[in-house]
């Protein structure tokens, strides 16, 4: 459970560890009943869409928008998001 | 004081009268605007927008006068709160999108605008339209606007759409826009008694609706009738660039597909779709439903869709992995929520801890844990691979009939707080939604009937993809053969 909480970036209080873990069980049993099909041949189904993704053109369509996606962080300097510092 | 009387239109009936000049877009906003005051106490709106919506009716009262209305001028209609809206407040009903104003406009709702549709506001949802109750919204349940008769306790609209489906059922909307994923569209518009159409994968553009599970989230209108169905649909559908999963394909005209002629078409009747757990009232619906459309000259056939009962399973798979994914976004960094932390993992982990709702990070954990190392292939491929056998199934059904008549939900609208502590039996309620979502059909929801609890109850109609015509042509003799006028216990504009 820690190590899943830890891999989906979520800070889990230890009490919740335990009632989460057994929730968790429960419902990957249940999907466990897929088991019971045979898919030995079955390609996966990534999409519904075309198999193919279309190309377009590899030029600049629109940028410059700087004020506008900073506008929106919680923290920010001189034109750039504010992250606690990650070197030492 | 506004015209209560203007709220019971429905999308072509008031397309019609602001044609004829019966009525301004202005005084129809305007009642409009007073509706989604009124109906507050549902709280089926996160963010009304009053003041919006009348410069937008304005804008399309000047273009009417000119006579060059747009298809949708003046029409007042509701957004569910995942749709990107420019300058206004989207929620995604999460706490973790506080604040967040998107600096970009989604495409559904930008066709729409530039169609004449008139903005009232944001619709509340499940967080992050994960569930199937429009309980577990950030800023708190919506009631739907029925009660069961001679009992008081609030129900649930049904959901991810529930605020949407609320105000169009309680005339705070004319119609509004959903997102279905597994039945989000669909389940609340059987809850509700209005008709919801999740057309086919690629129809309509996903760019700037927040993303839950991409391989399955579908744009669709939640409207009164079909007719406004297919209005709505053809204002919303069409190629983007922008998505890659959009289908370049040409927009039909919907509405023309409402002929009222279904003389010859074969309707599956599925029956692995009894065996899951269908109350005898439900079923004696879905029955009624094939006897109606039998009666108007289709033939009903018996088909067999195998793998039906792995649906669920496979889709609780499939949805968490991509919402996982998904939502590694909200990271405090870039918009909404941050908690601070004393590392940068430690800000992401206290901020994402803040920010998901118990559903939501429910989800998360489960995508996480079936995509992580060592259990990839036994969860999240073999999920994909049965998915191909569900879309198999569905396409050897449709070499024998040309659309498939199913219930819309196993049952009517429960109390809020019923099913709440166990996931998987909320998870039932997708039951018959769940299978076409994966393959990516279209379904529609219409109401049939009401159920012994006087709470309605719809039918589904799933037909080939890409052909919504099929789907609303069928959808519309239903209607008119079930001839649904039951209102709910509680719209605006009552004045009984």
């Amino acid at each position: 459970m820690a190590r899943i909480a830890t891999l989906a970036r979520i800070k889990l209080p230890e009490a919740e560890w335990e009632p989460l873990a057994n929730e968790l069980a429960r419902i990957l049993t249940w999907m466990e009943q897929l088991n019971e099909v045979d898919t030995s041949g079955i390609a996966p189904m990534t999409s519904v869409a075309a198999a193919r993704l279309p190309m377009r053109e590899d030029r600049v369509t629109e940028g410059g928008g700087r004020e506008e996606i900073l506008a929106n962080a919680p923290r920010t300097a001189r034109g750039f998001f504010v992250v606690p510092k990650v070197v030492e | 004081m506004s015209d209560p009387s203007l709220l019971a239109l429905t999308l072509a009936e008031a397309r019609d009268g602001l044609a004829r000049k019966s009525f301004s877009a202005r005084e129809l906003t305007a009642a409009y605007n007073d509706a989604v005051s009124e109906i507050e106490p549902l709280n089926a709106y996160i963010t009304p927008t009053p003041e919006r919506a009348l410069e937008m009716a304005g804008a399309a009262d000047r273009r009417l006068a000119k006579g060059n209305a747009l298809p949708l001028d003046g029409i007042p209609i509701a957004v569910k709160d995942l749709y990107c809206t420019k300058g206004v407040l989207t929620t995604a009903a999460s706490h973790i999108l506080d604040r967040f104003c998107p600096p970009y406009e989604s495409t559904v709702t930008e066709k729409l605008w530039h169609s004449g549709a008139v903005m009232l506001g944001k619709t509340n949802l499940d967080e992050f339209a994960m569930g199937s109750s429009s309980t577990t919204s950030f800023y708190g349940p919506v009631e739907s606007p029925w009660r069961r008769p001679g009992d008081n306790r609030p129900l649930v609209p049904g959901g991810s759409s529930g605020g949407s489906a609320a105000a169009v059922a309680a005339r705070a909307a004319v119609a509004a826009t959903g997102t279905d994923t597994g039945g989000s569209i669909r389940q609340p518009a059987s809850y509700c008694g209005i008709v919801g159409l999740k057309p086919t994968y690629g129809r309509c553009s996903r760019w700037g609706v927040v993303a839950f599970a991409s391989s399955l989230d579908h744009p669709g209108p939640m409207t009164r009738t079909v007719r406004d169905a297919a209005i709505m649909l053809h204002a919303m559908a069409g190629h983007d660039p922008r998505d890659s999963t959009s289908a370049p394909l040409p927009v039909p005209d919907f509405e023309a597909a409402l002929t009222g002629d279904i003389r010859g078409l074969r309707v599956g009747i599925p029956k692995e779709y009894r065996a899951e757990g269908m109350s005898a009232e439900i079923e004696a619906i879905w029955q009624q439903g094939a006897n109606w459309l039998q009666g108007a000259g289709a033939d009903p056939v018996e088909i067999s869709l195998p793998m039906t009962k792995y649906a669920l399973p496979t889709y609780y798979i499939i949805a968490p992995a991509e919402a996982s994914s998904n939502l590694a976004r909200y990271d405090g960094v870039r918009f909404g929520l941050r908690v601070e932390g004393d590392s940068l993992d430690e800000m992401y982990e206290l901020t994402r801890a803040a920010g998901f709702g118990p559903e939501v990070r429910r989800r998360i954990l489960v995508g996480t844990y079936v995509l992580s190392a060592g259990y990839y292939d036994d969860y999240y491929l073999k999920a994909q691979r049965v998915r191909s056998l569900i879309a198999r199934d569905f396409a050897a059904a449709f070499e024998r009939v040309d659309c498939i008549l199913a219930p819309t939900a196993p049952s009517a609208a429960f109390a809020i707080g019923e099913n709440s502590d166990d996931p998987i039996a909320m998870y039932l309620n997708d039951v018959f939604t769940v299978p076409s979502s994966l393959a990516g059909l279209p379904a529609i929801s219409v109401p049939a009937g009401l159920s012994r609890d006087g709470l309605p109850v719809g039918l589904q109609i799933i037909g080939r993809a890409f052909d919504e015509e099929t789907v609303l042509r069928i959808a519309y003799v239903l209607e008119s053969a079930a001839q649904f006028r039951q209102v709910p216990s509680f719209v605006a504009g009552d004045r009984r």
